[in-house]
């Protein structure tokens, strides 16, 4: 008899707490949308934040319940909004792949460091306590808080204490944009090859001073493209990405080689 | 009297003021050029009204406020205005500079005028805006903003700061030596604009001279002054600590000292005070210490504000070889500065030299839970446990441990052992929990 008292008392309650849990599970079940898990499992899943929400889950869930477009997914890239856009049943384009650049390629043999910086190994910080050590004041530090934030690894810190971004890697969330207290990531699609590397808007002869590579505003580059793709703002010159530009010349005549043709697109074109 | 309260935490460092203790205050001779930073004071930056290539004359406005919380700015000696451009400023960053190419002429000579006990106190703010003033101790907060409390808010006690307890400063400790007589009418006008009823002279132990000069200039006030001796110690002259040391109120966090009736003014600062209300003379000039072991003459020096900083290095007789680092302001809250062409600022009360046996490098090494910090942090902070979580980008958890109350002595770094860049932390937690709380806000708005 002793024994029966403690398996019906344990039983009794077990009995009585699955009836409970089977009535809420009945009557305060939460109705989703049942696309909403086939959906996010097309999404990539890294949780980037590109698209502007929350991860892709969240960003699953807005475009079902708030209809919003289907193209943001910028590491999915094409193949994933051709996916949910016949997964919605929708029409939709992918803009083109956005790829990150790193604007500036004053390396420590081009460009000068005439204070030690011996501090915390973060580009924020460092520019909080006057610079990192870096005499041009536009220019990459190097302490890799870009690379610390890219969620695929696609940003390298050279030798020569500079930010490169690796654009096969390179899944456009602009995760580094954000986090570079220079602002000089900036985003240009795939499809371009001429590239102004400097952020640089001091005046030629103080660039000089600091930099090799520093673009010196001698309009070179803007003359011969005749202000068609390539601009001078500020005493730099700042490519238009939207205006398609393949001009070698621009690159050979450029004084500081601060011009350069890089090909950004993943595949070798045969 | 002796202060009644005494602080949590703080440190001794080694205050090193013998070089320029017994110094008197020299005046500097016109530099050939000037560079007025226009971002030297806490709040929006300045608008430049000069223009390239005029000709200014001495005390002339060169900036007007750029908003509310904004000071106006004044060429300190006649010449011609060669360019405005950003420039290194001596905090460090770049900042849109005024560079004045002087031709000699500075003394702006307008006559002190009658009685100023006659003014409204309006007035006399109008005059100390109109004349640029601003905290002359180091954080450089716009002074007519300061005495201009919002309705509410009773002021009862104003506190005159001749603490100066930071190392190698003494610029603080010879004005008051040699200008006791301006620095307490400075004080009693600042006092009569906020119609405070007490005001105390509070100075440190280690400048007794200081102490005989402020008393003997304050002989005949009334009942309400008292001067309070303070025991010496980092970081007594903190606006917070001072208070609590003098008062013993203590500020709430994130509150203002008007939250406790209290306003505290730097000796320099009524200086300026008195010169704007008395002869409305802007501010121009300040004494600025130049000392530590790598400058071969320190000396106290007078000199106009955006005088470069190698003119002042070159007036104290040049830099030792072994010099290692430039440092704007004390050795503990300063900041090093990569050029000498910087001007000075209003707030610039020190320029060190410092070589490399005072600036060993350490390897900074992992926390040892040790400790020190917590007991040397004046604002009871936990700064090993906050730096862990600021390393982990964890704001959060650094906001409820109030990271914001952190007023970036650097009691902690100088004592860890571990040699962590404790400070660095903290500043740059600090400009990241601002802004995520700005965020936070803004999002509550929408």
């Amino acid at each position: 008899m002793g024994l029966w008292i403690p398996i019906l008392v344990i039983g009794g309650t077990g009995i009585v707490c699955g009836a409970v849990l089977a009535a809420a599970s009945r009557f305060f079940a939460v109705h989703e949308d049942p696309r909403l898990e086939a959906l996010a499992e097309l999404l990539p899943g890294i949780n980037c934040g590109a698209c502007g929400f929350a991860g892709c889950s969240e960003y699953a869930r807005a475009m079902l319940e708030k209809g919003i477009p289907v193209n943001l997914c910028k590491p999915g890239g094409h193949e994933t909004v051709s996916r949910v856009a016949s997964f919605l049943g929708v029409e939709a384009v992918a803009g083109e792949r956005q790829v990150a650049l790193v604007l500036c390629k004053g390396d420590d043999a081009a460009a000068s460091r005439s204070t030690l910086y011996n501090g915390l190994a973060d580009c924020a910080a460092a520019e909080l306590a006057g610079g990192g050590g870096k005499d041009c004041r536009f220019g990459c530090l190097g302490l890799g808080t870009c690379a610390r934030v890219c969620p695929v690894g696609a940003i390298e810190i050279t030798a020569g204490r500079l930010a490169v971004v690796h654009p096969e890697l390179c899944i456009g969330c602009r995760q580094c944009v954000a986090a570079c207290p220079r602002r000089l990531i900036k985003m240009a699609p795939e499809s371009s090859l001429i590239h102004v590397l400097c952020n640089s808007h001091d005046r030629g002869p103080l660039v000089r001073k600091v930099c090799r590579v520093g673009c010196i505003a001698c309009t070179v580059c803007v003359k011969l493209v005749n202000e068609k793709g390539i601009r001078m703002k500020n005493n730099l010159a700042v490519v238009d990405y939207e205006v398609p530009l393949d001009n070698d010349e621009v690159v050979s005549r450029c004084p500081q080689h601060t011009i350069e043709r890089r090909r950004l697109k993943k595949t070798v074109e045969v | 009297m002796r202060a009644m309260f005494r602080n949590r935490g703080g440190v001794h460092p080694a205050y090193r003021k013998w070089g320029t203790a017994g110094a008197p205050i020299e005046a500097l001779p016109l530099p050939k050029t000037l560079s007025i930073s226009l971002a030297q004071h806490i709040g929006v930056p300045s608008k430049p009204i000069a223009q390239k290539g005029q000709k200014v004359h001495a005390g002339e406005r060169i900036a007007e406020p750029g908003g509310y919380v904004s000071s106006a700015v004044h060429a300190p000696a006649s010449g011609v205005v060669k360019a405005i451009e950003e420039r290194p400023a001596v905090n460090g960053k770049y900042a849109l500079t005024v560079v004045i190419e002087t031709d000699g002429a500075m003394e702006d000579h307008r006559p002190d005028e009658a009685d100023w006990t006659r003014l409204h106190p309006k007035e006399m703010v109008d005059r100390v805006a109109q004349a640029g003033v601003i905290g002359m101790g180091g954080a450089g907060f716009p002074t007519h903003v300061k005495l201009t409390p919002p309705p509410g808010k009773t002021i009862d006690t104003l506190i005159l700061n001749g603490a100066e307890c930071e190392p190698y400063l003494t610029a603080d400790h010879r004005l008051m030596v040699e200008d006791a007589a301006r620095v307490w009418e400075g004080a009693c006008i600042l006092r009569k604009i906020l119609g405070a009823s007490h005001l105390r002279v509070a100075i440190e132990d280690n400048k007794p001279d200081a102490i005989r000069a402020m008393e003997a200039a304050m002989k005949g006030a009334d009942d309400g002054v008292a001067l309070v001796i303070l025991k010496t110690e980092y970081p007594q002259g903190a606006e917070k600590q001072l208070i609590y040391s003098v008062l013993g109120r203590q500020v709430p966090s994130g509150g203002l000292p008007m939250d406790v009736g209290a306003l505290v003014e730097n000796v320099a600062t009524a200086v300026a005070v008195r010169e704007a209300v008395v002869a409305q003379r802007p501010l121009l000039r300040r004494v600025t210490t130049v000392t530590g072991p790598g400058i071969r003459r320190p000396r106290n020096v007078l000199a106009p504000v955006g005088t470069p900083l190698q003119d002042l290095v070159d007036f104290c007789g040049g830099l030792t070889e072994d010099t290692v680092k430039i440092v704007v302001g004390g050795p503990m809250m300063g900041v090093a500065v990569a050029t000498l062409e910087a001007g000075t600022a209003k707030t610039t009360s020190g320029l060190l030299a410092l070589t490399r046996r005072v600036v060993p490098q350490y390897q900074s090494m992992p926390c040892i839970g040790c400790g020190r910090c917590v007991g040397a942090c004046p604002m009871g902070l936990m700064p090993c446990t906050l730096s862990e979580h600021l390393e982990a980008e964890d704001y959060e958890a650094a906001e409820e441990l109030n990271v914001l109350d952190c007023i970036e002595c650097g009691c902690c770094a100088y004592e860890c052992p571990a040699a962590r860049p404790l400070v660095q932390h903290m500043k740059q937690g600090k400009a990241r929990v601002a802004t995520l709380r700005r965020q936070r806000e803004s999002q509550a708005v929408k």
